[in-house]
């Protein structure tokens, strides 16, 4: 009996030893001598893994940021400039500090200002709706609201209100990765900066249709007027293919346009709510 | 035993209301919309401004490029507007409207009912006019037909496929055009096959159009070249690639194209319209129609000036029925559903279906049991169910390598699916995807 | 026009079957086996098969409902389906308890815990089988006797299967010549007149509902054929080799578990592979496993475990296996 006891442990042993010897040999022959400073930097980076600097992954990332000279390209829009500044001192360099930016949706055509004249029935995905028609409405560059934006976001800062059928970005989930950016097939979504106290001021709607057309398919469409663009003091907006679009880098959130917009194209984010009457608003200025 | 493809295919049910309906003309609308983008290529630029007087047959845009296709006017009367217009490809693209006075046809075509049999043009002469003429593959592909004329330097076909296979349901156009132009339909094809330089044309036809596959059979005797073949019921038969498997009994390689094996595959409305274009001198405005659905009045064959809208051809037969809930351009199986009937007919509309509310909704889908009908029913050998899954999991990659580009789009996975999964939909997701990918690998 | 289009991609049409049709026929082709299951067994018969099915149901319901917190699907038939075959594959006179137990790991475990319909990598009912004969062994393998325990349930009179009969005599070193007036004819056996599971007795009766099945295309005759022919390929040449030690192929494709097992339990859509040159590849295996299991293995029986195992194998054949692609060939040849 114990003679088969003894026997079981010695082959036992005998194999274990023999393949972690091999194991080891192969280890060793087929090692790859990585740089340790991709690792580490790395290891500062989020994990996200969601390509938003442009590299597959955190790993591809790092390792194109520790061979690089200039690193001003670089930017990992998830960790923000903490990270970057942390990654940057693993290399003995230092990165410059970039503005947070923020997906905004820049359509507000929800079913009460934009009518259905179609009933679309299929796989749930804008990419394949496009592939059949211009959107279930009259205007053919409104959101299609079959999430394909939400699909792609890894940090579940966006999704479909039910009532409005658009997608809405929690800003504080936002990383500005830009997934949405890319996936969005009509381009509604873009990436602006976060701006002071995440206050800014954009144009709700990307219809190039002229006026006629577009209000007819919609209440809150840009018919491109031109009226923002006269009323801006900074010149921050600009009026191409009937589409107005304000530069988020001139745009000093005078809110000047939002009230000059005709068709309430113009949102404003994160402002404090105004008072009701204009001449309210001066009164309250004489008193103080 | 009747030659048919090898592999998968379904048998949906036939409809074909319209089979015995004689082809009708019908009357000219108030006003046209000529899509400038009726083909597969560049769009044609366009010739004319507002205000220009057209008369019918005159070249209002021009084609832009090799694979691309002159647009002429179907029409006589005035530019209304050059602006973007609704088509049936769900999106406003460029189009010229015109207002139609009278119908006053261009003073080179031959309005003569004769049948003219004699050929003395040469094969680049009949190219030239098919390419002047601007004819399309007129089965609903619409690839410019001179681009699969000009066979490329060292390839060679050796026989002219003739596509009269009319393998969607409902549709009946081609059925119709076989039966009542089949001389014409004969001459267009000894010119196709003088184009092509071959001495053989075989035309398929489906055993459900019994008299079309009789009278044809009948005249062809006295064509040099051309056999008329009876093909078992089987869709999707009509696919360039299964049509060619089941005649001459070669497969297309995949990523391939049909002369790679010797053969170049034509509709036999594009054959007439090359009879028409040739011998007639009459370039491409007006087509056969289809217009059908269970609950239309008078499921009818239309000849139809190129632009008219689709709205006329269903009052002209019997109006739209009031429980209509769907409006397809083509073929139920790979036709497109409308969002308005006033888009205009194309070169590529082969039919109009109205389809009650009752059958406009996909049922619910539950589901994957794996019960393999999709395999099973794939006429390329593909997995429906193993690509929809990878596109619903965004494998682009993987799909690729399970040769979605393969996919022909027949839609009878779909079709079968016991859990009413919409699989052709994933499936045509993940081919766009592929083939961007594809695409940038290239750049 | 006033109202909206439904806009959608093609196809525009659907052929009409649906999951719960396909069930539905999967069902009709096992009642004549049912038939003759309540004209031998009787009571027992009727008693097992409503308690598997309505408890197979039951617990879907409770499962989906309660604890998945999703609609129930009940009416696909799918629970339907198992709880028919759990009751099949089980002998007529098992307890009550047993039976429900039974149905709730076919439900709960086999199916449910991997994700419900379609993702269970496990036939449900074969896999219930495999469980309430390892937890339940005595009362698993008590055979009632055809005809005279026609009205009785748990007291009915028991008798050894020619399987077993085949097994144990073997083993004590008879021959087969010397046991032939132990085990009843072919005749007798394809007619269904022997010891066995409920349902899995009359061959005849399985083969009309093959034939259905068939006919209704709701499988193709790759699985069972391939399973049928190996079998008999397989045992033939045993037999030829040795007839005193090995049973004719006849008797194997005719006794025990095969023609349920190869027409019902191995085709089952979720647990067998995509296309037929995987399908014909699941055949065979199963086919040469049970083989296995019956003349070299301990129990007397093998097609649940050949079934089961080759359930393990069906992701792998659907993975390397493929179907030969249109325009493959010439390719290759260019």
């Amino acid at each position: 009996m114990s003679s088969i006891l003894i026997t079981s442990i010695l082959v036992l042993s005998l194999l274990g030893l023999t393949l972690a010897v091999v194991l080891y040999l192969t280890a060793q022959k087929f090692k790859i001598i990585e740089d340790p400073r991709i690792e580490q930097v790395e290891a500062v980076l989020p994990g996200a893994n969601c390509g938003g600097c442009g590299y597959p992954g955190c790993h591809g990332f790092a390792e194109a940021f520790v061979k690089a000279d200039d690193i001003t390209s670089f930017f990992c829009p998830v960790g923000g400039n903490v990270t970057m500044a942390n990654a940057a001192k693993v290399i003995g360099k230092t990165a410059e500090t970039k503005d947070p930016m923020v997906a905004v949706v820049r359509c507000s055509g929800s079913p009460e200002h934009r009518k259905r004249i179609a009933e679309y029935e299929g796989a749930p995905s804008c990419k394949l709706a496009t592939a059949l028609y211009s959107g279930d409405t009259a205007c053919q560059y409104g959101c299609l609201g079959l999430g394909d934006c939400v699909a792609v976001c890894q940090f579940d800062a966006i999704y479909i209100d039910p009532v409005t059928l658009l997608p809405v970005v929690n800003e504080d989930k936002c990383t500005g990765c830009g997934a949405c950016v890319k996936a969005c097939p009509k381009s509604i979504i873009e990436l602006r900066k976060k701006g002071p106290k995440g206050k800014r001021i954009y144009v709700s709607c990307i219809n190039k249709d002229k006026g006629g057309p577009a209000r007819k398919a919609c209440d809150v469409a840009c018919i491109g007027c031109g009226k923002c663009v006269k009323v801006c003091p900074h010149e921050a907006i600009t009026l191409e293919n009937n589409l107005a679009y304000i530069d988020y880098n001139k745009c000093k959130l005078c809110r000047k346009c939002v009230e000059e917009c005709p068709t309430g194209a113009i949102l404003e984010i994160n402002f404090p709510l105004r008072k009701q009457k204009v001449e309210g608003q001066i009164e309250s200025t004489e008193t103080l | 035993m009747l030659k048919t493809f090898a592999k998968g295919g379904v048998h949906p049910p036939e409809n074909k209301l319209s089979a015995n309906r004689p082809i009708e003309t019908l009357p000219l609308p108030a006003r046209v919309s000529i899509p400038v983008s009726q083909h597969i290529g560049a769009p044609a630029t366009i010739l004319v401004a507002k205000g220009d007087k057209v008369k019918v047959g005159q070249l209002i845009a021009q084609s832009a490029g090799f694979v691309s296709a002159n647009i002429h006017s179907s029409v006589s009367g005035t530019v209304e507007s050059v602006d973007v217009v609704l088509d049936s490809s769900g999106y406003k693209r460029p189009a010229i409207t015109i207002v139609v006075e009278g119908d006053e046809w261009d003073s080179s075509i031959d309005r003569t009912p004769d049948i003219k049999t004699e050929i003395n043009l040469s094969a680049q002469e009949i190219i030239k006019k098919i390419t002047d003429a601007g004819i399309v593959g007129m089965g609903g592909a619409t690839f410019p037909s001179h681009v699969k004329l000009s066979v490329p330097t060292g390839k060679k076909a050796d026989v002219l496929i003739i596509n009269g296979v009319e393998c969607e349901p409902y549709l009946t156009s081609d059925h119709r055009l076989m039966l009542e132009k089949g001389h014409e339909l004969m001459v267009g094809i000894q010119m196709l096959m003088r184009a092509l330089n071959v001495d053989r044309a075989m035309i398929g036809v489906e055993n459900n159009k019994p008299d079309a596959i009789k009278y044809l059979t009948e005249i062809s005797s006295s064509y040099k070249g051309i056999s008329v073949h009876a093909l078992k019921v089987k869709y999707p038969q009509g696919g360039e690639k299964q049509l060619i498997k089941a005649l001459i009994n070669r497969e297309v390689p995949s990523g391939g194209l049909p002369i790679d094996v010797g053969a170049v595959v034509h509709n036999v409305g594009t054959a007439f319209a090359v009879y028409e274009a040739v011998q007639k001198n009459k370039p491409l405005f007006e087509r056969v129609v289809t217009v059908t659905g269970k609950n239309l009045a008078k499921p009818s064959n239309f000849l139809v000036r190129i632009g008219t809208p689709v709205s006329e051809l269903i009052s002209a037969a019997g109006g739209i029925p009031t429980d209509t809930a769907k409006v397809v351009n083509g073929g139920p199986m790979m036709g497109k559903a409308v969002v308005d009937v006033n888009v205009p007919v194309t070169k590529g509309t082969s039919g109009v279906i109205v389809f009650p509310a009752t059958e406009s909704k996909r049922k619910t889908e539950s589901v994957c049991i794996r019960c393999a009908k999709c395999v099973s029913v794939c006429p390329m050998g593909l997995e429906p169910y193993l690509l929809t899954r990878m596109s619903q999991r965004m494998m682009f990659e993987n799909m690729e390598h399970e040769r979605v580009l393969d996919c022909i789009e027949c839609g009878s996975c779909s079709f079968t699916c016991p859990a009413n999964l919409p699989l052709l939909d994933y499936i045509r997701l993940g081919k766009s995807e592929v083939n961007k990918i594809v695409r940038a690998r290239k750049n | 026009m006033d109202n909206k289009f439904v806009v959608s991609l093609s196809p525009h049409v659907h052929s009409g079957e649906s999951t719960s049709r396909l069930m539905f026929n999967v069902v009709l082709a096992l009642t004549p086996a049912f038939a003759v299951s309540l004209y031998y067994f009787g009571l027992g018969a009727l008693v097992v098969t409503l308690l598997a099915v309505l408890s197979c149901v039951l617990f879907e319901y409770l499962i989906q409902k309660f604890i998945l917190k999703v609609t129930p699907t009940i009416t696909d038939g799918s629970a339907i389906v198992t709880g028919l075959l759990l009751a099949f594959n089980v002998p007529s006179n098992l307890p009550w308890y047993i039976v429900v137990v039974g149905s709730l790991f076919a439900i709960g475990v086999a199916k449910m815990s991997f994700g419900g319909l379609g993702s269970n990598p496990f036939n449900p009912a074969l896999a219930a089988r495999v469980f309430m004969l390892i937890s339940f062994p005595v009362q698993m393998t008590s055979w009632p006797l055809p005809i005279e325990s026609r009205l009785k349930y748990i007291d009915a009179v028991t008798g050894p299967t020619p399987l077993s009969i085949l097994k144990e005599e073997l083993k004590k070193g008879e021959t087969i010549s010397q046991i032939s007036d132990q085990i009843p004819t072919h005749m007798q056996m394809f007619m269904g007149l022997m010891g066995g599971s409920l349902g899995e007795i009359a061959a005849f009766a399985l083969l009309i509902g093959f034939v259905w099945l068939l006919y209704k295309k709701v499988i193709t005759w790759h699985i069972p054929i391939t399973i049928f022919t190996t079998i008999f390929v397989f045992t033939g040449i045993l037999w030829l080799i040795n007839p005193e030690k090995n049973a004719d192929p006849i008797f194997h494709l005719v006794t025990g578990g095969v023609m349920i097992g190869a027409i019902f339990m191995a085709t089952d859509y979720v647990t067998s592979p995509m296309h037929p040159k995987g399908m014909i590849i699941f055949g065979l295996g199963i086919g040469l496993l049970t083989v296995i299991i019956r003349v070299w293995g301990a129990y007397p029986e093998g097609v649940s475990f050949a079934i089961l195992i080759m359930n393990a194998f069906v992701p792998l054949i659907n993975r390397y296996v493929k179907p030969k692609r249109f325009g493959e060939e010439v390719k290759r040849n260019g």
